[in-house]
């Protein structure tokens, strides 16, 4: 490697000494809630919402809006990085655990991953290992809100600890399969994994 | 060697001021690749204590220019890096960028549905380079772009985009201007709505592909409306910028 390139005349904004260690490489701080979606924001009634657990899952599990609301839910402060470079400290979710979710199924062993899946055909895929043990939960209410549908209302996918496409919006539910499938974004050239401290934003082609 | 998505140090070779708040820089890349029109690049700075920062901005120019690229990058007072690019940068200067980057907000020039085009602000960019590259790939299917500004100021190609609209019988654009609009003014005069869309995309019939970019509320309504006016999901390509709770910037 040469000597690193430094950009002429650049010095960047002052970094504040309590944000360090909690900001990704090449991210920077935002204070608004940008949105990020291939297409159009899908509208879905609560009357017709529903959440399902399938795939390597001894009886599949289904809830409608109303049932899964009975489910404990807990509220988490998460820190959260888009692949577009946007990084939203101590974010407030209200939701249900993945872990609590995985209660209400006998798993096959043979599961190793996890396609989430949205109402209006999005896919993410992520290692089962990286969604228990209070990794991920599904987020209906965002800052003591109801989440807006442009944020993934009614209910969406939140992985804070990779990029946050990974976390899916109108999230209808989780497949659980043997093997690693590609989600959407993988497909459109980004990283199967998205780890933002490792900076996996791209796929090498 | 495979190509690969390695950082490269590109030399600044020409700024041009688009607009008041634009500017379009010219980069020679020493490891060119083909884009798809729509991609972006991303752009890291370095400061002399090791900090970084990095930002992805869209490709304006079009995939048959070889060796170099187009960034239009709209100043944001508030930002890091597009204040370096337009109160720094000169020609001579060098950047490290890495691209193209992208998979789904693309278009090329061979697909045969009729294409339209919806920006705000500075999101005709990447609307700019299937522009570009359909008049470069002499492509002769219908295309519209409808294009909302604040003022007549603030359109960013405006000369470009009557020359090519003046060149070919089947790219129409139209104009909406927000805030102010001059005495003679024949465009929209008001936000993108529904039945401006309508206006617009009801001669390309219901096989249109729909890309729009913009602010997160243009691109919001615009989508919306494009549902409620009859086209698919999958039909419609979208790209936001801009925090949510921000007025439309138009």
């Amino acid at each position: 490697m040469p000597d690193r390139f430094i950009s002429r005349g650049f010095v960047g904004k002052p970094r504040p000494a309590d944000q360090a260690g909690r900001l990704p490489p090449g991210q920077y701080l935002t204070d608004g809630f940008p949105v990020l979606s291939a297409g159009p924001t899908p509208h879905i009634s609560l009357d017709r919402w529903t959440f399902t657990l399938e795939g390597l899952v001894k009886n599949k599990v289904t809830w409608t809006w109303a049932e899964f609301l009975k489910l404990p839910a807990q509220r988490f402060v998460v820190d959260i990085s888009c692949v577009t470079k946007w990084t939203k400290l101590d974010t407030q979710w209200e939701g249900i655990s993945v872990d609590t979710l995985l209660k209400q199924v006998d798993l096959d062993p043979k599961a190793q991953f996890v396609v989430a899946f949205s109402h209006e055909g999005y896919t993410t895929n992520l290692p089962l290992s990286e969604v228990v043990n209070g990794q991920a939960f599904v987020a209906y209410r965002y800052d003591g809100q109801p989440l807006p549908p442009e944020h993934g209302g009614p209910a969406r996918l939140v992985v804070p600890h990779l990029y946050f496409w990974k976390s899916a919006k109108w999230v209808a539910g989780l497949r659980f399969v043997e093997r690693d499938q590609p989600g959407f974004w993988v497909s459109a050239g980004y990283h199967d994994h998205g780890d933002p401290w490792k900076e996996e934003r791209y796929s090498s082609r | 060697m495979k190509p690969s998505l390695d950082w490269q140090i590109a030399t600044v070779r020409a700024v041009r001021s688009e607009t008041p708040k634009v500017k379009t820089f010219t980069l020679s890349l020493p490891a060119w690749t083909p884009h798809r029109a729509g991609q972006h690049y991303d752009v890291r700075l370095t400061a002399p204590d090791g900090y970084q920062t990095q930002r992805s901005y869209s490709i304006a120019s079009e995939p048959e220019r070889t060796g170099e690229i187009d960034l239009t990058i709209e100043r944001i007072e508030t930002g890091e890096v597009s204040p370096y690019f337009h109160d720094v940068i000169v020609p001579g200067d060098q950047v490290e960028v890495r691209g193209p980057i992208g998979g789904y907000f693309v278009w090329q020039a061979s697909r045969p549905e009729p294409l339209l085009l919806v920006a705000g602000g500075s999101g005709v960019v990447p609307l700019m380079s299937m522009l570009r590259h359909r008049a470069a790939a002499r492509a002769t299917g219908p295309a519209r772009l409808l294009y909302s500004s604040r003022t007549l100021e603030d359109i960013i190609y405006y000369g470009e985009l009557s020359a090519l609209q003046d060149g070919q019988a089947s790219l129409g654009v139209y104009h909406t201007l927000t805030r102010a609009q001059p005495a003679a003014w024949k465009g929209y005069t008001r936000r993108i709505d529904q039945p401006m869309l309508a206006e617009v995309v009801r001669p390309l019939g219901r096989s249109a592909q729909a890309y729009v970019c913009g602010p997160t509320l243009l691109v919001e309504s615009a989508a919306d409306a494009l549902v409620r006016l009859g086209l698919n999901r999958a039909q419609i390509r979208t790209e936001r910028f801009g925090p949510t709770n921000l007025a439309q910037g138009g």
